[in-house]
């Protein structure tokens, strides 16, 4: 009997613009971490780490990114058992991850984020829209790293890369 | 005509381009006008209601006349106006509103008949008889009514739409912007400066100054090369704010890749959205014209116009100009002309008592009183302190003094105040909250006063107040003596544009239209593509001499956004196509159409409509086939659409006893139950199963329609009514690929697949299983009636699932079905979707009453009101047809007998399939009473389709009433 | 327009979804009287200046808000998550 074959959303794809890259990111297991009432500290005590301010993440083990009230995400890692502390979804599978980096990130992003991007600093997060579209929002060192409904990945690819192309035409004049 | 070594113009790189299909050369920095201008060419449209010959009256965005359509790749961007257009080689450009030719125009008979065609000419003649309107006056003024045109076929280019945020805001990048852009920048603030043409300077990119005693565009490159050197600056041209909108969000369209030829991928516009924490407006300040007899030849322009085609780019707009002003700010354009050897025929100025330095005739006390030349000026009369002349001239320039741009401080309903010393509105301070208007925007026009205004207003916007030495400018004082019309016959233009003149405004006052906004609508004044940038105060002015009043107490139309024209591509840009929503894809997605299955629209998602077979021609054969394939073997579809929640903790079941109907804290764990939620107002919402994985611990699900509207209902209720409960919940819909496998053969195809067999799991049960070592979730429940499962596994594993679990379906004689075979087995079932719970039925209505609890839960109080519930109520039934003719959704419902008219109604139908299971159409409708009435006949009607129909009303569930297929 | 959201910060009107008045805050009794639900469901002011209305941060944190603004003006006064509001239980 033929096994079952996990795929990503985008086949891993990339692609680069006069050094802006945009490629899928494989980023493992993702957990949603939403933590009952009055659990707070229980909560931090149990993964090891404080939970996320608004608007943050950490990286101390995988990343633990602040998506909501008293609700984060743990990407990368397994979570601890958090029975009776936190409500815990495996979210795998439902989100498209790309990474976009290289000089003309924030300028693109901007076409589609109603944030200021150029004034987000690494560690930074937030919840906001792209385009249309739902999403969790990172600045990494290097870089943003978006989230999306894995069901509208293509969507936020194409519309990600005609930002690119535009501002690679604008470059051009 | 152009002169030697003046101006900005690059005059190594020249330009060609074609103007009405002649060619013609120009050089890099001109626009449209000032290269036609130098070439001698001084006809550029026709105006718009009497086809009036024109020239160029400005040398900006404000411009009424000069407006082209412009070619480009497929494209026709109409009115766009020659002033700002820059050249490029290839640029093509026609007049419009003229027909054959722009020399020639067929429709200047109108101009003959002008005597006829005043103002409220239309609102008068095209009264009576009225039968007329639709068949004959509608459809010539249509014809004869606007300007450019467009093509009749999509904008297939790009737009752009982006946002951008800063500290300060500075609108225009003349004196005064330039210094508040410098003093906010070197404060460390992050600044956007904007500036609606392609160079940055402003006023002084046309004047002849010093600043600290050097020419003035020293200062302006100096200025600008610091500005672009700071990071926390952005340096925005060809970008015109157009709207000043609430909590300092701005406005701006850029014209991003209108300057050069056609690019694949380069936007032609942007627009911007910006938010500022605080904005300067420093737009500066508009000539106004003086009306007088005939003052709209082709030759006549603004003063600052030809100053700006002067010192900018080096063109003459004449070669023996005359000037009629009055104030002294005009006079330099004489001297500026002068100097460089224009020849200047005479000087007029309206004031008895201005002075009389410059080298050429100066005359004054002066009116011109007439002009002529149809396609050109030729020469000027009127009357001056010393007795009456005639003067031959090629160009007129006008001035009568300056208007503050004040627009955007009107855009959130503010009005401006009247000064009488500089005879303009200037704004009233406060009137868009963290605006400030500043420098000659606010009347102040000496370029010293612009310098000090620009630096005081960006520091009393930050808050900081460092030392920040001024530029030494020229600081004249600006006097006028008001001049708005000349008295005297004929016709004296105020609104070149929509050709309004003295008389209409004047007649609009003796017709009773006397309050300004009623002025507006009779006349068109300031309802062209320029908004009475160029003629509303004058407009006012006349009114308000007409009617004894003065210009306060007549007050002013106000102005609304955009500034300028926006294009509607440029608002929308990436919404068209697919850029419109996001697309929504299953995993499954590939896989069906790899089987040549249609795919359509359902909210975002792209489902399969079916799957056709080959042989099949019609997808009414492939639905057929895959129903029959269901209640004979087993289908697959992909439901993966279906909205889930997961819902934890202590006091999930109590919450979900708020939100539904039913009680689902006495569900229990392993099994699911049917859902119906209801809103506030007593309404269904949406329906679903719900199941209980655990104590604490639920999913559920919602429709696919309703996903987003439940989500939402639910954090509601949460945050508003229970905030303090032990509970969480997460959409977990894009988390799962779900499967239903219904028929009879889908236990086998399912005990085929999991790693170990089905044990004892009944209806409506619930559990965990597994594929191949992944985790799934298995539910009993069904959509079609028969035995049926949805099997979910992480979303990574649903393409790799569904290919499989259709290979296995086909070795027992199944296969995958679509939409259309999933509707069809539903509404065999008498399931309803959106089609009937369409957010104006009860659960009374779909007879799902009972389902309303003892406890409490959203919606139930008011389900219970009268009116709610009953026998006038609209209940759901089933319908067939007593003939084998086809049926539609849509149709509406009759008794028999009774006339088709609206007061007999007696409901609709909702969703119609064809039953391959009953052999015949099946239909759900609401209908009055429906419930009682089953086994009664009814009159299904649909003007649409042309449907007449009897049918037999029938209980909703068509097949297998009992269920005993589902329980099997 | 912009909105304060207490915990994602400034952001842009497009991220959120209105939905009406304040008064869906103030469910009545199950067995309150018909009146009671009425002046909740439909009976609506219109105020010139201040006025309290329901926002949802729908592309953003999902914190339902109650925002209190002027009519006039146009200006937000305040926000606030209604799950943080004084009595919320």
């Amino acid at each position: 009997m033929p096994e079952l074959i996990a795929k990503t959303a985008l086949s891993g794809q990339s692609v680069n613009y006069h050094g802006t890259t945009l490629a899928e990111a494989d980023l493992g297991q993702i957990t949603s971490i939403a933590v009952f009432p009055g659990k707070l500290k229980t909560a931090a005590t149990a993964l090891g780490q404080p939970f996320p301010k608004p608007n943050s993440f950490s990286t101390k083990s995988g990343i633990l990114c602040w998506t909501g009230p008293d609700q984060a995400f743990l990407i990368g890692t397994p979570i601890p058992d958090l029975t009776g502390i936190a409500a815990t979804t495996d979210q795998s599978g439902g989100w498209a991850a790309v990474r976009l980096s290289g000089p003309q990130a924030a300028n693109a992003l901007m076409r589609l984020v109603p944030l200021d991007l150029n004034q987000f600093k690494p560690g930074q997060s937030a919840r906001t829209p792209l385009g249309h579209m739902n999403m969790v929002l990172l600045r990494e060192k290097d870089g943003f790293l978006l989230l999306v409904f894995r069901s509208m990945a293509r969507t936020a690819w194409s519309e990600i890369e005609t930002a690119l192309k535009s501002l690679a035409a604008r470059a051009a004049l | 005509m152009r002169l030697p070594d003046k101006g900005l113009i690059d005059r190594s790189k020249p330009v060609t381009f074609r103007f009405d299909g002649k060619a013609y050369s120009g050089f890099a920095g001109d626009t449209l006008a000032s290269a036609l201008l130098a070439n001698g060419v001084k006809l550029m449209g026709r105006s718009f209601k009497y086809h009036r010959p024109r020239g160029v009256l400005t040398a900006g965005s404000e411009e009424p006349n000069a407006l082209v359509e412009v070619l480009d790749e497929g494209q026709q961007t109409p009115n766009t106006r020659a002033t700002t257009q820059e050249i490029f080689d290839g640029l093509a450009a026609k007049s419009q509103n003229r027909w054959p030719s722009l020399r020639w125009d067929a429709m200047a008979i109108n101009d003959l008949a002008a005597p006829f065609l005043g103002a409220g000419f239309y609102y008068k003649t095209f009264m009576w008889p009225r039968a007329f309107w639709e068949g004959l006056y509608e459809p010539i003024i249509r014809r004869a009514a606007g300007l450019g045109k467009l093509l009749p076929k999509n904008d297939e280019a790009t737009y752009e739409k982006a946002f951008a945020f800063c500290d300060l805001l500075v609108i225009g990048s003349g004196p005064t912007g330039l210094m508040a852009a410098l003093t906010a920048a070197r404060s460390g603030a992050s600044v956007i400066l904007a500036e609606e043409d392609h160079l940055m300077g402003g006023r002084l990119l046309a004047d002849d100054q010093k600043i600290n005693a050097a020419p003035a565009m020293d200062w302006v490159v100096a200025t600008l090369a610091e500005l672009q050197s700071l990071s926390n600056v952005r340096l925005m041209t060809r970008t015109t704010v157009i709207g000043a909108y609430d909590q300092g969000t701005f406005g701006a369209l850029e014209r991003v890749g209108l300057h050069v030829p056609h690019r694949p991928d380069l936007p032609r516009e942007c627009f911007w959205r910006i938010a500022a924490g605080q904005a300067i407006l420093a737009s500066g300040a508009l000539e106004r014209p003086i009306a007088f007899q005939n003052n709209d030849r082709p030759g006549i322009l603004l003063a600052s116009a030809a100053q700006t085609y002067l010192n900018r780019y080096g063109v003459a707009a004449g070669t023996r100009v005359t000037l009629f002003a009055n104030n002294d700010n005009a006079r330099r354009v004489a001297r500026q002309l002068l100097a460089a050897g224009v020849k200047v025929a005479a000087i007029l100025d309206s004031r008895p008592d201005a002075s009389a330095l410059e080298d050429c005739p100066v005359y004054l006390n002066a009116a011109i009183t007439g002009t002529k030349g149809r396609l050109g000026l030729t020469s000027i009369t009127g009357h001056h302190a010393d007795g009456d002349f005639q003067i031959e001239t090629d160009c007129l320039l006008m001035s009568g003094g300056w208007n503050p741009l004040l627009h955007l401080t009107c855009h959130q309903n503010g009005r401006p105040i009247w000064r009488d010393d500089i005879a303009a509105f200037v704004p009233k301070p406060g009137m868009i909250p963290g605006l400030t208007a500043a420098g000659a925007a606010t009347g102040q026009f000496s370029t010293a006063a612009c310098l000090a205004a620009g630096r005081d207003a960006a520091q009393t916007a930050l808050g900081k107040t460092a030392e920040m030495a001024l530029p030494q400018a020229e600081d004249t004082p600006y006097t006028l003596t008001a001049l708005w019309n000349v008295p005297g016959k004929g016709r004296a233009w105020l609104d070149f544009a929509n050709d309004v003149t003295v008389k209409d405004v004047q007649l609009s006052v003796q017709e009773g239209f006397s309050s300004v906004e009623h002025m507006k609508r009779y006349t068109t004044q300031g309802m062209a593509p320029d908004q009475g940038k160029n003629s509303s105060v004058g407009a006012l002015a006349v009114l308000a001499d007409a009617t004894g009043r003065g210009i306060p107490e007549t007050g002013t139309t106000t102005f609304r956004p955009p500034y300028v024209p926006v294009s509607i591509a440029a608002l929308g840009a990436g919404a068209r196509g697919h850029g419109f929503a996001p697309q929504r894809f299953l995993t499954s997605d590939q896989a069906s159409r790899d089987r040549g299955a249609p795919m359509i629209e359902a909210g975002l998602w792209y489902r399969p409509s079916y799957f056709p077979k080959p042989g099949e021609k019609t997808w009414r054969e492939a639905c057929d086939r895959e129903v029959n394939m269901v209640r004979a073997a087993v289908g697959i579809a992909d439901v993966s659409t279906l909205g889930k929640i997961d819902i934890q903790g202590t006091d999930a079941a109590r919450f979900l006893d708020l939100v539904y109907t039913g009680t689902f804290s006495t569900l229990p764990v392993g099994r699911v139950r049917y859902g119906l939620m209801l809103r506030e107002d007593g309404f269904v919402m949406d329906d679903g199963t719900t199941a209980r994985l655990g104590e604490n611990h639920y999913l559920m699900t919602t429709t696919t329609a309703a996903a987003g509207q439940v989500m939402r209902h639910l954090d509601f209720v949460h945050q508003a009514y229970c905030p303090a409960y032990d509970l969480r919940f997460i959409s977990v819909t894009e988390s799962w690929a779900q499967f239903a496998v219904a028929g009879p053969k889908a236990r086998a195809l399912l005990n085929s697949i999991l790693d170990a067999p089905l044990a004892d799991f009944s209806f409506m049960s619930c559990g965990v299983a597994a594929v191949k070592g992944v985790t799934a979730r298995l539910f009993r429940i069904s959509f079609s009636g028969e035995e049926g499962y949805e099997i979910a596994v992480p979303t990574s594993y649903g393409e790799s699932l569904f290919r499989d679990l259709l290979a296995r379906a086909e070795t027992l004689g199944g296969g995958p079905y679509g939409m259309e075979a999933l509707n069809v087995l539903r509404i065999e079932k008498g399931l309803i979707t959106h089609a009937e719970i369409h957010g104006r039925v009860t659960a009374f209505d779909i007879g799902a009453q009972k389902m309303i609890g003892k406890k409490d839960c959203i919606g139930k109080a008011s389900s219970q009101r009268p009116g709610l519930f009953g026998p006038e109520r609209e209940q759901l039934v089933g319908l067939r047809p007593v003939s084998d003719k086809q049926i539609g959704a849509g149709a509406h419902l009759f008794n028999p007998g009774d006339a088709v008219i609206r007061a007999n109604d007696q409901g609709y139908v909702t969703s119609v399939c064809y039953s391959p299971t009953l052999r015949g159409y099946l239909g759900l409708a609401f209908l009055k009473d429906g419930r009682a009435r089953h086994g009664q006949r009814i009159r299904l009607v649909d003007h649409m389709r042309e449907n007449d129909v009897i049918c037999e009303i029938c209980d909703p569930v068509f097949h297998d009433a009992e269920g005993a297929k589902l329980r099997a | 327009m912009r909105l304060n959201c207490p915990l994602c910060g400034p952001r842009d009107r497009r991220e959120f979804y209105y939905v009406g008045s304040e008064d869906y805050l103030n469910r009545p009794a199950p067995d309150a009287r018909a009146d009671a639900w009425d002046d909740m469901l439909y009976l609506r002011t219109n105020p010139a200046g201040e006025t309290k209305d329901l926002w949802y941060h729908e592309t953003g944190c999902g914190s339902w808000l109650l925002v209190t603004r002027s009519t006039t003006t146009h200006e937000i006064l305040s926000t606030e998550r209604i799950a943080d509001r004084k009595g919320a239980k």
